[in-house]
């Protein structure tokens, strides 16, 4: 059975982790931007490779999270003074994590395709709360005017409304985001969500009570999004209901497949991917009006990657190594 | 002495729809006493597994657990119970190795159910109940092979071990002999006798030979209900078990039990 | 409320929930025979109604025929168009994960909407009923209600009676239902399982695209209108439980009721009304109301 796997060797996440922290010195405003959505979006990915690599949930309502996360840092923030970090960021934790409590307990309650549908059909419930009511703006969104600062004293440490300590705090997110899974991944916990994954009556036959161990990764999953969410509405200063919409969710699904499921570098790799793809068919550079239709080119490589490439990038090397020696496995 | 019941079932129904696949059965299961139950496929078998182990809830019935009443628990809270089962289809984790299989089996019992940050392979206590389940079934030279690789009787051995790791009272296994020749016969009908003195053994079985070798009482179930319930002896003269199922004549030479 | 718009609103409950039916009994049929989760099922609804929008000028200059000859024309464009798609496409997907079904899927619908993009525009249509159905019949004194919106119903209801004669009365109505259950053995039987797969993914597409058709005079033709109804009609498939007809009926019902009273005495939440109905229901039986085992 697969535990969470975070890279064989430390080198490659710490080249990455180098790479990460030294571009904003070399790459200019555009990429900068680019790779901080990216990052933003890597915790999104991985909060969901909790659930779908490592318990075997796959939860196509992710992106109600990552809303409520971003909507409740907008509406906890107030309209003058700048929030304190140290109150907000553990609010929306909990708010986000409450959310996830209770679609979770009952969204769990079904298995299999019931699951995926059922946590499709809760996300767009929270899609038409923000959409619809008055509660933040309805369609047309919220704005925030203030950003969150962690000050001791008088002494202001961090201010995120500085883009520079913005972009590292992010870096250092998404960091301790997946130094977290990692060790989850490792632990008993995670050790019991693959046996759930892997055979989920023969856990329960030998003791486990499968529910509880689903729920907890399920709103610890809901409360990293949440944090992501938290990242994205500070970033751009504006929450807007489409960030629930089930597109969303199928995008965050994608990131995963693409990298590889069960592999916390490749949600990584695969957010960095989607990315990179989106822009890629958006460029009128490269396809010039052609452009607006973006969304044909990115359908078709998602058909082709999920039919090529089922277990993601990172199983491509292992996929090479089989094409060139087919006598080890008669498969 | 007097008998140490450490599973009792009342009068056990099961219904699906209009369907009765489980009717009013009663059995003890008592300590250092295999107890087979026979039947012709369809004949509920395997139903009855499942409501005493807890997957399917009972429609009629008591169900009784080292004493306690346990006919409204769910299945995990019944095997740390003591209640242990093994599949007819084998159900371990392929791509985890032996040990690790045991382990995690063991992990149900020795760990805190959340704790999320210490690491699996430190916990003494579940490496200590999995070595021993390991050894006990006879796997210990396989402790670190994949368990995708063993041999179909070697896997039959593992599903028993797992068992095992979550050290239960009570054993309910469903045709652990399944697919299996002579040799895998013998070696898991003497697994079986080495387990007896410590624990309560529930063996459904198509196997006659390897019934009759190894248990001390059999029950033999048609259409859902207890058709017979006795010593071997008695029930391989009884007439109606003869004409419903064992078919032939009772001359047949009893084969030696498995001591 | 009076009488008279209780009942107006009654009948648009049914008639919502009939059409709804005819999209969710594809969705279900598919998923419970088939085994594949197709989110690209609403997209075909989408194409059903830009079918009518776009047959209609053509049917009536090349073949002097009205809204029954698109009708028909766009049947058998649906029946071919999902066997060819089965043939090539959904045929792969049987023996996938469902996060991969789901995943490919998914870039299918992008492919339809941006397809539909290029062929026909972004632009919002309208679709004129047949003149002999544009009118209205009275209610009560005051009210009238359109006479399409009663044919809506009807055929849906032919349909409904249609599909039930079909699964409990024919061959193929056998094997569909013993397929659902047992492959091996309908297989022995010498049922072709490939051809019978064929056959009822042709014929959800066709249900759905006939829904789309049928829809498009009420409901304007516009190029979100895929997204919405697949979701609700999952939400319909999870009430009703997969692979049962019954309950797409019931729960599409279930559904056409409380989103259209919803949307007139609680406008506000109506949006959310179909998905707390959901939760209820889930709450009571996780695996809908009539699962099929």
């Amino acid at each position: 059975m697969r535990t969470l796997r975070s890279s064989a060797s430390v080198a490659p996440l710490a080249a990455a982790l180098i790479a990460l922290a030294a571009f904003p010195y070399v790459g200019g405003k555009f990429y900068v931007d680019l790779v901080l959505t990216t990052m933003i979006l890597s915790i999104f990915a991985l909060s969901l490779e909790l659930l779908v690599g490592n318990t075997g949930l796959v939860s196509f309502g992710h992106a109600a999270f990552f809303g409520i996360g971003a909507y409740a840092t907008a509406l906890l923030t107030p309209s003058a003074n700048a929030p304190s970090l140290a109150w907000l960021l553990p609010a929306v934790l909990v708010i986000a994590g409450l959310a996830a409590a209770a679609i979770g307990a009952l969204s769990l309650r079904t298995r299999g395709v019931y699951f995926i549908m059922v946590t499709l059909a809760f996300a767009q419930m929270a899609y038409y709360v923000f959409h619809d009511t008055k509660l933040a703006g309805g369609s047309d969104g919220m704005y925030l005017y203030v950003k969150p600062v962690l000050a001791i004293g008088g002494f202001t440490l961090v201010d995120l409304g500085n883009s520079r300590t913005f972009y590292y705090a992010t870096l250092a997110a998404l960091a301790l985001v997946f130094a977290l899974l990692a060790t989850i991944g490792r632990s008993r916990f995670g050790h019991a969500l693959a046996g759930i994954r892997a055979n989920e009556q023969r856990m329960r036959a030998v003791g486990f009570s499968t529910y509880s161990y689903k729920l907890a990764a399920f709103v610890l999953g809901g409360a990293l999004a949440g944090i992501a969410g938290f990242l994205h509405a500070v970033k751009d200063g504006f929450v807007n209901p489409e960030i629930l919409a089930w597109h969303q969710s199928g995008a965050v699904l994608l990131m995963l497949i693409l990298g590889g499921i069960g592999s916390l570098r490749g949600a990584v790799l695969g957010a960095f991917i989607f990315v990179l793809l989106k822009e890629l068919f958006q460029s009128e550079v490269l396809f010039g009006g052609f452009a607006r239709h973006w969304q044909l080119p990115l359908g078709l490589t998602i058909i082709a990657c999920v039919a090529l490439m089922p277990n993601g990038v990172v199983a491509v090397p292992a996929q090479l190594r089989r094409l060139r020696a087919p006598v080890a496995h008669a498969g | 002495m007097p008998a140490d019941i450490l599973l009792r079932a009342e009068g056990v129904s099961r219904h699906f729809g209009g369907l009765v696949a489980v009717d009013d059965v009663s059995l003890a299961l008592v300590r250092n006493e295999v107890h087979a139950v026979i039947g012709t496929n369809g004949a509920g078998k395997s139903t009855l597994v499942n409501v005493l182990a807890g997957e399917l809830s009972a429609s009629g019935g008591r169900v009784q657990l080292l004493g306690r009443d346990v006919t409204r628990w769910p299945q995990p809270r019944r095997a740390r119970a003591g209640l242990g089962r093994s599949y007819q289809r084998t159900t371990i984790f392929p791509r985890a190795s032996v040990f690790e299989n045991c382990r995690l089996a063991a992990q149900a019992h020795a760990q805190n159910a959340l704790d999320w940050w210490s690491d699996a392979k430190t916990c003494g206590e579940s490496t200590k109940l999995a070595e021993r389940a390991i050894e006990q079934a006879g796997l210990a030279a396989q402790t670190h092979r994949t368990a995708g690789t063993l041999s179909h009787g070697q896997k039959r051995q593992l599903e028993i071990a797992m068992c095992l790791a979550t050290a239960p009272a009570v054993l309910l296994l469903d045709e652990p002999l399944a697919g299996m020749g002579p040799e895998e016969t013998d070696r898991m009908l003497q697994l079986l006798s080495m387990l007896k003195p410590a624990h309560a053994i529930l063996l459904v079985e198509h196997d006659m030979d390897a019934v009759f070798r190894i248990a001390d009482h059999i029950t033999v179930m048609v259409n859902g209900a207890v058709l017979a319930s006795g010593e071997p002896a008695a029930i391989r003269a009884n007439a109606d078990v003869q004409s419903a199922y064992l078919g032939e004549a009772p001359e047949s030479a009893v084969p030696a039990p498995v001591v | 409320m009076d009488f008279a718009v209780f009942l107006v609103q009654c009948l648009n409950a049914v008639q919502y929930g009939l059409l709804l039916f005819l999209v969710a009994s594809g969705l279900t049929l598919i998923f419970g025979i088939l085994g594949v989760i197709n989110l690209a099922h609403g997209s075909f609804y989408m194409i059903g109604a830009y079918l009518a929008y776009a047959l209609a000028p053509w049917v009536a200059t090349h073949l002097g025929g009205g809204f029954f000859t698109a009708l028909v024309i766009g049947l058998v464009l649906s029946v071919a168009f999902g066997y060819v798609l089965e043939w090539g496409f959904v045929s792969y997907l049987y023996h996938r994960e469902h996060l991969q079904q789901v995943l490919m899927t998914y870039g299918l619908i992008l492919v339809f909407e941006e397809l539909r993009s290029i062929l026909v525009g972004d632009d919002v249509h309208g679709v004129p009923p047949p003149a002999w159905l544009a009118g209205s019949i009275p209610l009560g004194g005051v009210m009238s209600y359109p006479l399409y919106r009663l044919f809506i119903s009807g055929v849906c209801i032919a349909v409904a009676l249609g599909l039930y004669a079909v699964i409990a009365r024919t061959r193929l109505g056998m094997a569909i239902r013993a397929g659902a259950s047992n492959r091996e053995m309908v297989q022995s039987l010498g049922v072709d399982i490939r051809l019978l797969y064929r056959i009822v993914f042709a014929s959800g597409v066709a249900l759905a695209v006939f829904a789309g058709m049928i829809a498009a005079p009420v409901s304007s033709v516009y190029p979100g209108m895929g997204n919405q109804v697949l979701i609700v009609s999952f939400v319909v498939v999870v009430i009703g439980g997969i692979g049962s007809i019954r309950g797409a009926l019931l729960a599409s019902l279930l559904v056409g009721f409380v989103d259209t009273f919803g949307n007139v005495l609680m406008p506000q939440i109506a949006g959310m009304l179909v998905y707390v109905l959901m939760a209820v229901i889930l709450l009571w039986r996780p695996e809908g109301l009539f699962r099929t085992s």
